[in-house]
């Protein structure tokens, strides 16, 4: 073994209390950091992909409906979407890319249950989709996160009046007890006069009757809910929606308003008879990292067969991913500068005594004939191997706190989740987050030796000599 | 013993590898660019001074010594206490520098050198013997022999056989794998000899060698660097109180005050 080298480790054992103290700060910082990046990573992981199952990783909108269409989508459907679905779909450079390719319509409107006595309506932001697409969708999990929804059968590429409701929509509009929700209360009137709500009420149940839907126009086990739109010619329209199920939403915002439903029921009501468009052609990847590729492509083929239309990724459409990940790798940051500085601090004040009790010996081999620059490449050997021991101990730890909490079957409910998911540290499966770790403590101990080194070096031989 | 120390094609730990040392440009050399003359002196100091300050107050320890020391010696640097002996000896070893004159080892004036060409220096031609063996604690006794010939880049194989060559030569070989703290004090300072000469340098500088040292194990270590020295014929200058080893003395040169007060020629040359 290099006698540098040598030296170096036996006189860290040498001094084994000072280094075991030393190389357990380096030790506690390098697990802290890998399991906090590894809980950090779990969560981006979980957040990429409950948005890209919800809602893919690329949508394709007309022009303008990212900043202006979203208060009025019936005025910003695609036209002839179907080539434009054909276009996609059968690109060479698209096709083996994608997971699903499919077209959703967004809506807003009045939904009212009238059925058993009940008054209830309420605004409500619609969805419209392939039922079939949407459980492919549901499936995907690059991330290996768990977090994958089974086709539950409730909403169904054959039964077009079927959807879904947030379970808030569900309270407000007293269908907790017909779709056996759990802990729902059920709706309690301020008082038996209505107030100003209904008249309105009435008036949107006698359009549902009007319109030939209506409260119990269907034998469906389950309810109802009227759904009022203004087409995309300005005309009032009601469909009646089979509710299938209500679906917690995480946001409360979304949970209180959310419909989804089969595309044809969307398209009904907002085209009526007319041309049926759609708000977006959603398509999602087998792989994330392909992302970028398949947008260019997309942009390409949009600028070329000379289409007003426009890609947005999950990113622009769901901010909050981005924040989170923003907010978390700040945390993430601000939490290796805090293990950084120990860890500095640790290794300079080990190394500083290790300078001062070896001062004759720095002396002696200065004597010998070692140059200024070997006794300060000692030092400096001496501090890096420090941090390798400690941040290779600390790693192996990371991995032993990892695989226990993996293991142990804990759930939470993440920012924007709606679903208990499981409680991951994802430390193993990110080498780059290990290796990092490793390499930066590794350096800083490293760096952190530089200054006794220095002064070690600096040392005169005499008085180093001369030194008790 | 074998003086010749071959470095040229060692691979050695690259953070002690030295360059070549300091070359004149004339007269014969040995291979490691210094004179190796028999006529000229191992060691010569012109009007060397060294004043130490402390603060405002300069203490002068060395106040103008001239003497040359022949190859091939064994020479006492003799005096009292504080009289500069340790000094006089810390010059000729380039580890400290004059502040007035100048000091010639093996022919070069090692006031002209670098930090980095000194310690070179150093490594090729000087050995040095510690009064309290200044070994490095956490290598073996082989290992600390071992050391100064991987400073000047001998390959293993060759280190190898040296090392046990010298160990062997003093008595140690048998305990070549003990750390210092496990030898006593006259173990200790056979591996301090061991290590000053497996280089064969051309000067080893012994400060007080048997001060630490009962009278008899100082004996066997005078008796030891005496045959070494009859051997390899390296120059040894000695800094010491200790009658028993002046008695051994090729030359003394005896210092009060800072002065060079008395220069006694011994015993010629063997």
């Amino acid at each position: 073994m290099n006698l540098l080298f040598k030296t170096a480790l036996r006189n860290i054992s040498r001094n084994a209390r000072r280094s075991l103290m030393t190389g357990s700060a380096v030790a506690a910082g390098a697990a802290a950091m890998m399991l906090f990046g590894g809980f950090v990573a779990y969560i981006f992981a979980g957040l990429e992909t409950s948005n890209v199952q919800r809602i893919g990783h690329l949508s394709v909108f007309r022009s303008g409906y990212f900043l202006f269409g979203s208060g009025n989508p019936a005025a910003y459907g695609i036209d002839d979407y179907k080539r434009v679905m054909d276009l996609v779909t059968n690109d060479p450079v698209i096709k083996p890319l994608a997971n699903v390719v499919t077209p959703t319509q967004s809506l807003l409107g009045i939904a009212g249950n009238f059925s058993g006595g009940n008054q209830a309506s309420k605004t409500f932001l619609g969805v419209g989709l392939v039922p079939s697409a949407r459980d492919r969708m549901r499936l995907w999990d690059e991330r290996k996160t768990g977090q994958v929804f089974k086709a539950d059968g409730r909403l169904a590429d054959g039964d077009e009046t079927r959807g879904i409701v947030g379970v808030g929509l569900a309270r407000i509009l007293g269908l907790c007890g017909p779709l056996k929700v759990a802990n729902c209360p059920a709706v309690t009137s301020p008082s038996a006069d209505a107030g100003p709500d209904a008249k309105p009420r009435a008036d949107l149940a006698d359009l549902a009757q009007l319109e030939g839907g209506g409260t119990g126009a269907s034998k469906d086990v389950h309810p109802h809910l009227e759904l009022l739109a203004a087409t995309a010619g300005g005309a009032p329209n009601v469909v009646s929606l089979s509710v299938a199920g209500a679906e917690p939403q995480g946001v409360r915002e979304l949970d209180d308003n959310f419909i989804a439903m089969h595309l044809a029921l969307a398209q009904q009501l907002v085209y009526g008879r007319g041309e049926h468009k759609v708000t977006a052609i959603v398509l999602q990847l087998h792989r994330s990292e392909d992302l970028p590729v398949v947008r260019a492509r997309l942009q390409h083929l949009i600028a070329q067969n000379h289409l007003d239309l426009e890609v947005r990724d999950f990113g622009e459409l769901a901010p909050f991913y981005v924040q989170v990940k923003a907010m978390f790798g700040t945390i993430f940051i601000f939490i290796s500068l805090v293990m950084g500085v120990i860890v500095l601090f640790a290794v300079v004040n080990t190394m500083t005594m290790n300078v001062l009790e070896r001062t004759n010996e720095i002396g002696t081999i200065r004597a010998m004939g070692v140059r200024r620059s070997g006794v300060r490449r000692q030092f400096i050997l001496e501090g890096a191997l420090i941090g390798a021991i400690g941040a290779t101990v600390g790693a192996i730890l990371a991995l032993v706190v990892a695989a226990l909490v993996n293991h142990a079957g804990l759930t939470w409910v993440p920012p924007g989740n709606s679903a208990p998911t499981p409680f991951r540290v994802d430390v193993v499966d990110h080498v780059g987050l290990v290796l990092g770790t490793w390499l930066s403590l590794t350096l800083i101990a490293m760096a952190a030796a530089l200054l006794p080194a220095n002064r070690a070096a600096r040392l005169s031989v005499v008085d180093a000599l001369r030194h008790v | 013993m074998n003086p010749a120390v071959t470095h040229s094609q060692a691979k050695s730990d690259p953070g002690l590898r030295r360059d070549d040392g300091p070359r004149r440009d004339d007269g014969p050399r040995r291979d490691d660019g210094v004179h190796a003359d028999a006529a000229a002196s191992a060691v010569r100091l012109h009007d060397a001074a060294k004043t130490y300050r402390t603060g405002d107050v300069e203490v002068p320890a060395l106040r103008g010594i001239t003497l040359d020391i022949p190859y091939h010696r064994f020479s006492m640097v003799v005096g009292a206490s504080g009289s500069g002996k340790s000094t006089l000896l810390n010059l000729i070893g380039c580890i400290d520098a004059p502040t007035r004159g100048t000091v010639e080892v093996c022919g070069v004036n090692v006031g002209a050198l670098e930090d980095d060409a000194l310690a070179d220096f150093r490594a090729k031609n000087i050995g040095f013997i510690f009064q309290t063996f200044s070994l490095v604690p956490v290598l073996s006794a082989y290992e600390n022999v071992e050391y100064p010939l991987v400073l000047v880049g001998m390959r293993e194989a060759e280190r190898r056989e040296r090392t046990n060559e010298v160990l062997e030569a003093v008595g140690l070989r048998a305990h070549a794998h003990r750390r210092p703290n496990e030898l006593s004090g006259g173990q200790r300072q056979r591996v301090a000899i061991a290590r000053a000469l497996v280089k064969a340098p051309q000067v080893v500088l012994a400060d007080e060698p048997t001060a630490n040292l009962d009278s008899e194990t100082g004996a066997s270590i005078i008796e030891l660097m005496k045959r070494v020295q009859a051997q390899s014929r390296t120059t040894f200058v000695f800094a010491t109180h200790d009658p028993q080893l002046m008695s051994h003395a090729d030359e003394t040169f005896l210092i009060r005050d800072g002065r060079l007060v008395e220069q006694r020629h011994e015993r010629s040359a063997p």
